[in-house]
């Protein structure tokens, strides 16, 4: 071991601690350098959840799988809900399967935090690796739901076409939408411990307000913009288009959704950075 | 080379205690409510809050190498300064530099999870102490040796029993390598062998020319790995210099030294988590007649009187540890170890316990008395140096010769005989 050149590396210090910090400061530098905690810490979500459930992986399976059967039955068949032209069926695994992953990230990484807090109060390391590790590891999840709609599409004939491979896109603001909320949600219930109560309440309202049953084609022209402001009405639109090939979505649409999921996740991450001097003295 | 380790400026952290939940019904709510204090959301009861300055204005340099053992009793503020030094908890004011990697024993087995195995954990919590995954890679036979659980590696830790999950965490930990290594009494944990190898581990470390910053309440774990100490008390360095003067400074300023009778309620040495429940200790002359001695010749009775009010808690065990004037523990006896003890103590009332023919050697000890529930599995009240006594040599042994110093905490009798003589002298020829 080459002991001796230890302290010759480091003529500054390697830490500075003090209270104060600046307000932009998101040190995404050692947030970076852990990447390999982010990927441990999701992996233990993955494999804990597995080995603790008794069919396991079966369970990403069936949530959508029943959600989509209902949706179906209550919607298509007793309410004629429009499908843009597709199956109903499909048009609502289509959307269930970005929505199950964001409500699964959500409901996990809201008390993260809260859940690590053994960890929190033990052991120094960027906090914001707890919940992007928990916003991550549904990611396996909806994995196997893609493959169950693969399937479905080969039933129902559909050829995804060029837009196919602008889904990782889509893919890609599901993931920063659920980061973004996560981070208000997991720091917010460090102190207040209500937020676990709230969130399978807010999934519930967001999902209305996400075209996750209905087409967002139903949405009068005049609420569109406000309605935009979902983030999530612009990856449900996105990847309807990509996989199913409906009406191409609106880009100005997209573009209000992108901005509002980009504004959330900046400020979001500012906050989290903020209060996450506090976590070990309050969680 | 840097001839600094740590830089510590003018460090303070404060913490706000919650005034607002003001009644208290039960003393379950009394608990509940001190815990929460501690841990309230500063500013929050900003009108109705009281200041509790865990840290206050400590300044401090830690050369690199330097072996330091931190002192002070409970509530002195040597857990906060770790965690500060650690990068858990944000000082209030001031400023610390560290020069090097930290590796902190604040708790070993951090971030271990009972359903995975033991492989898996030891990368687990690698991570978590900030290890690359290749490090661990390199170091995982190691670590499996050093725990010594072979075979177990790939059981799920929910398996394992408390002994080899110990071991397990400590020995990723103690594969860090760290420049700065920073330990708060992992030491009490395991058995007697394990204890050897992780001081022996914490000795390298310190021999490779790495900075050690040591947490004890063991003054002999002290003076025997640290070279040099700082006494803190109420948040501020009171005393810094070798580990033997700031050791010997500790025991002699924050032992309280109560002889014969003690009043225990508001003592010094209750631990942070305690209730208030004992409320005297006494040691009582071994002659059976109600007088209070400050000491016992050795192997005579040592008879305790404890006084207590438990409220409306109803307690069945209480505790007494005999220590060293180091404190090492040299015994410990309790009301659960008693065949005869059956009964429950709710209100006020008196103890008594008679510890008969102590055969301990001749110096000055001290007594740490508990209280608490074996239902529960918990104390609810822990009084540390709550009395101190003397042992005086006696003719224990009937020859008139008694131990020497060092000669070990305990007279016991042995029989000598020549079973075979090889050169036989006749003693009373021998004139």
């Amino acid at each position: 071991m080459s002991e001796s050149s230890v302290y010759a590396l480091s003529r500054k210090p390697t830490a500075v601690i003090q209270p104060a910090r600046g307000f932009l400061d998101l040190d995404l530098v050692s947030l970076y350098r852990s990447w390999e905690l982010v990927y441990f810490l999701a992996w233990r979500d993955v494999k804990v959840r597995y080995k603790q459930t008794a069919i396991g992986v079966a369970w990403a399976v069936i949530q959508p799988v029943v959600t989509m059967l209902l949706f179906t039955l209550l919607f298509s068949r007793l309410s004629n809900v429009p499908s843009d032209g597709v199956p109903y069926p499909i048009f609502a695994f289509a959307a269930l399967l970005p929505w199950t992953y964001f409500s699964q990230a959500i409901g996990r990484s809201g008390t993260s935090l809260v859940n690590n807090a053994g960890l929190v109060t033990k052991v120094y390391f960027p906090r914001l690796a707890i919940p992007i590790a928990a916003v991550l590891a549904p990611l396996v999840d909806f994995v196997v739901t893609l493959a169950i709609l693969m399937l479905m599409m080969a039933y129902y004939r559909i050829v995804p076409g060029w837009p196919f491979f602008v889904l990782p896109l889509f893919l890609l603001m599901c993931v920063a939408t659920a980061l973004a909320a996560s981070l208000w949600l997991s720091a917010l219930c460090v102190r207040y411990r209500d937020v676990a109560v709230v969130i399978p309440f807010l999934l519930q309202v967001w999902m209305y307000a996400s075209p996750v049953a209905y087409p967002a084609s139903v949405i009068p022209e005049r609420w569109r913009a406000l309605y935009s402001l979902n983030p999530m009405a612009g990856v449900i639109d996105g990847f309807r288009w990509a996989l199913l090939g409906t009406d191409m979505p609106d880009w100005r649409m997209m573009g209000i959704s992108g901005v509002a999921v980009a504004v959330l996740l900046f400020v979001g991450a500012i906050y989290f950075r903020q209060t996450e001097q506090t976590f070990a003295d309050v969680v | 080379m840097q001839d600094v380790a740590i830089r510590v400026d003018g460090l303070s952290k404060r913490y706000e205690i919650g005034a607002l939940q003001q009644r208290h019904d039960t003393l379950r709510d009394h608990i509940v409510a001190g815990v929460r204090g501690l841990v309230r959301r500063p500013g929050r009861h900003a009108a109705a809050s009281t200041e509790f300055w865990a840290l206050k204005d400590v300044s401090l340099e830690v050369g690199p190498g330097e072996v330091l053992g931190l002192i002070g009793r409970n509530g002195a503020g040597k857990s906060t300064l770790l965690k500060v030094l650690s990068r858990i908890t944000v000082p209030t004011t001031g400023r610390a530099e560290i020069y090097g990697r930290l590796g902190s024993l604040l708790e070993v087995g951090t971030g271990f999870n009972p359903e995975l195995s033991g492989r898996e954990n030891v990368y687990l919590n690698g991570a978590i102490m900030g290890m690359r995954w290749k490090e661990i890679d390199r170091k995982f036979d190691e670590i499996v040796e050093f725990a010594g659980i072979g075979p177990f590696i790939d059981t799920p830790v929910k398996r394992y029993s408390s002994g080899m999950y110990v071991r397990l965490a400590f020995a990723v930990a103690a594969h860090l390598e760290p420049e700065i290594l920073i330990v708060d009494e992992v030491l009490a944990v395991g058995d007697a062998m394990f204890q050897k190898k992780c001081l022996g581990k914490m000795g390298d470390v310190a021999r490779q020319g790495r900075t050690v910053l040591f947490v004890s309440h063991n003054m002999a774990a002290i003076q025997n790995l640290c070279t040099t100490g700082i006494v803190l008390a109420d948040g501020r360095i009171v005393f810094r210099g070798s580990a033997v003067d700031a050791s010997e400074h500790y025991l002699s300023s924050v032992t309280s030294r109560n002889f014969g009778l003690a009043d225990l309620a508001a003592h010094p040495g209750r631990t942070n988590d305690s209730t208030p429940i004992v409320r005297s200790i006494g040691l009582l002359s071994p002659d059976g007649q109600s007088r209070y001695t400050d000491h016992i010749a050795a192997g005579d009775d040592l008879v305790f009187e404890i006084t207590y009010d438990t409220g409306d808690l109803v307690l069945d065990n209480a505790v007494l540890g005999v220590q060293s004037s180091l404190g090492e523990r040299v015994f410990t006896v309790g009301a659960r170890y008693s065949p005869d003890f059956t009964w429950r103590m709710r209100g006020k009332g008196t103890l008594r316990c008679r510890v008969p023919n102590v055969p301990i050697a001749a110096g000055e000890y001290n007594v740490m008395v508990a209280m608490g529930s074996r239902l529960q599995r918990r104390d609810f009240d822990t009084v540390e140096h709550a009395l101190t006594f003397r042992v005086e040599s006696s003719d224990f042994f009937g020859t008139g010769e008694s131990l020497l110093p060092g000669q070990g905490y305990f007279a016991v009798r042995s029989e000598w005989r020549n079973v075979e003589v090889a050169d036989p002298v006749d003693t009373l020829a021998g004139a």
